[in-house]
């Protein structure tokens, strides 16, 4: 396990040693001006140069994709329960889990900025917004396919719909919920980043905004590369946990052969 | 009585000469039975079931024996209280006194059904945790080693071969000590050796119930059943049962099983017969 764990974070490395070996090679072969593209080099030294000022900033990102992880996960899941479970939950839920995902979340930005300040709170809103859809739209699929012999199975030993609900068909769907964190987990930056560019004093995207501003491009860079890091790190911690809370989902790997 | 050894079968059962009835296994009697089938297939060949009138015997293994797709898991469901998969149905299933059998009744499925988020023994203890009931660990247990699952309890689904998974599905069937038990083609995904060590096993620890379990392997019907009924036409009949000598599990290779055998083959071949005949 440990072993398979280091072969993968070796590749990682490999992967991203190419990636800025590219990098680099564009730099040269084009001769192209620091502002325009920095080297990996002005953006490594821009990062230690700032390492406070972007990982407080981190902090910031971090807490309003944990918390908008947290709401629009509880909330998702939640309504996928209601929709799934009663009848007149489904007729008035469902067209709010559309109209969710429909309306574009930059064009909710600015009136979630003007109703709930340039604090964390209107970046929360914004992740929890972009976070709910995938999470309740995947465990409400889960939800409405479970194997019917398990239900055949459970309504003959008893009536007690909520227990069949909560001891066959909740677990049953938990792997979809898997799959929709998933999805939440990558998409949770771009709802925190979204906000803070529309407004905001404090996070990566204020710092992106803000380095953009003032042409420092390798400072842009830097936050950038901390981003990617931090959306990578809350993607793997996720699927990594939702892995060992499910240990008896299925797990064909994509390296057996037989793909 | 025929002699019964089974050599190699480790759940052999020593033939017992009286039969014990368990306490409210009743018969089972259907009235007005109407299925019609929607699903995939000719819709003009009409409903399975018109009228469907019949009765079971209480405390008895009755086998019904038919061929796929002549409704005989339509008609265990009815009786188990499920909708049909596909189609409708109607009609009113009760006891011989008249009264619902809801909440007497369990059934087992050609599938194992076994949830796979929980322990062999968990899955055992379903009907338990669904009822909200207390779960009773020891009982379970021991239906575990009386199915040859002993040490298996904390085991995943996953980890179990078919025939072990079975196993723990007829243990789950036991555990709900229901007095009507249904079983739907409950050893038909099995290798022969498993399937006739678990005949066996479901004759000694079911005996006293009522038991109606479908099959389309009439040597199956022959070992399990006090009584064997074949379910033929569209829409089906049910024969009038035939009762093969001797206690349930019978030896398959006994002279006087194997005429019987003959009578039911042909009556099925018959019944296909016919069925092809009308739908032409």
């Amino acid at each position: 396990m440990i072993a398979i764990v280091l072969r993968n974070i070796g590749r990682a490395a490999v992967t991203l040693a190419g990636l800025v070996a590219l990098w680099q090679g564009l730099v040269w072969a084009t001769g192209v001006a620091p502002y325009i593209l920095p080297a990996p080099r002005l953006v490594a030294s821009a990062w230690l140069g700032q390492v406070d000022y972007l990982l407080t900033n981190s902090a910031v990102t971090a807490a309003e994709m944990l918390l908008g992880l947290l709401f629009g996960g509880v909330l998702g899941a939640g309504s996928a329960i209601l929709i799934a479970s009663i009848a007149p939950a489904r007729r008035w839920l469902l067209p709010v889990l559309v109209v969710s995902q429909a309306v574009p979340v930059f064009a909710l930005a600015p009136v979630l900025v003007l109703w709930l300040g340039y604090g964390m709170a209107s970046k929360v809103a914004m992740a929890t917004l972009i976070i709910y859809f995938p999470v309740a739209g995947a465990f409400l699929d889960g939800l409405r396919r479970t194997e019917p012999g398990w239900l055949d199975l459970a309504s003959v030993m008893t009536q007690n719909r909520w227990a069949i609900l909560r001891s066959v068909r909740i677990p049953a769907a938990l792997p979809a919920l898997a799959s929709g964190l998933r999805v939440a987990a990558a998409v949770a930056p771009i709802g925190a980043i979204i906000g803070e560019w529309v407004g905001s004093g404090a996070g990566l995207g204020f710092v992106m905004l803000h380095a953009n501003g003032r042409a420092q491009t390798d400072l842009m860079f830097a936050a950038l590369a901390t981003l990617s890091a931090l959306a990578l790190l809350t993607y793997f911690t996720v699927d990594w946990s939702l892995r060992r809370a499910m240990p008896w989902q299925p797990e064909t790997a994509a390296d057996d052969g037989r793909f | 009585m025929p002699t019964h050894d089974s050599p190699g079968l480790a759940w052999g059962r020593p033939p017992t000469a009286e039969l014990s009835i368990v306490e409210g296994a009743t018969g089972v009697v259907i009235r007005d039975g109407h299925v019609t089938y929607s699903g995939p297939g000719d819709p003009s060949a009409g409903p399975l079931f018109h009228n469907l009138e019949a009765e079971f015997a209480g405390g008895l293994f009755t086998c019904l024996l038919g061929s796929s797709g002549v409704g005989k898991s339509s008609l265990l469901r009815m009786i188990a209280g499920l909708p049909p998969r596909q189609g409708t149905a109607s009609g009113t299933v009760t006891d011989l006194d008249g009264k619902s059998l809801t909440g007497r009744v369990v059934y087992m499925d050609q599938r194992d059904l076994l949830l796979p988020w929980l322990t062999v023994l968990d899955n055992v203890l379903l009907g338990a945790r669904l009822r909200g009931e207390p779960r009773q660990r020891g009982s379970a247990l021991g239906l575990l080693a009386a199915v040859g699952l002993s040490g298996w309890e904390d085991a995943r689904p996953e980890q179990l071969s078919g025939g072990m998974r079975q196993r723990a599905a007829l243990a789950r069937t036991l555990m709900e000590n229901r007095p009507i038990v249904l079983m739907d083609e409950p050893f038909q995904a099995l290798d022969a050796i498993t399937r006739l060590a678990l005949q066996d096993l479901s004759a000694r620890l079911l005996a006293g119930r009522t038991v109606i379990l479908v099959t389309h392997d009439p040597i199956e019907a022959l070992r399990l059943g006090h009584h064997v009924q074949v379910l033929a036409g569209r829409p089906a009949r049910l024969d009038p049962p035939v009762a093969p000598p001797g206690l349930p599990p019978r030896d398959p290779a006994d002279p006087a099983l194997v005429g019987m055998y003959r009578v039911l083959i042909a009556r099925l071949q018959s019944a296909a017969t016919q069925l092809a005949a009308s739908k032409t």
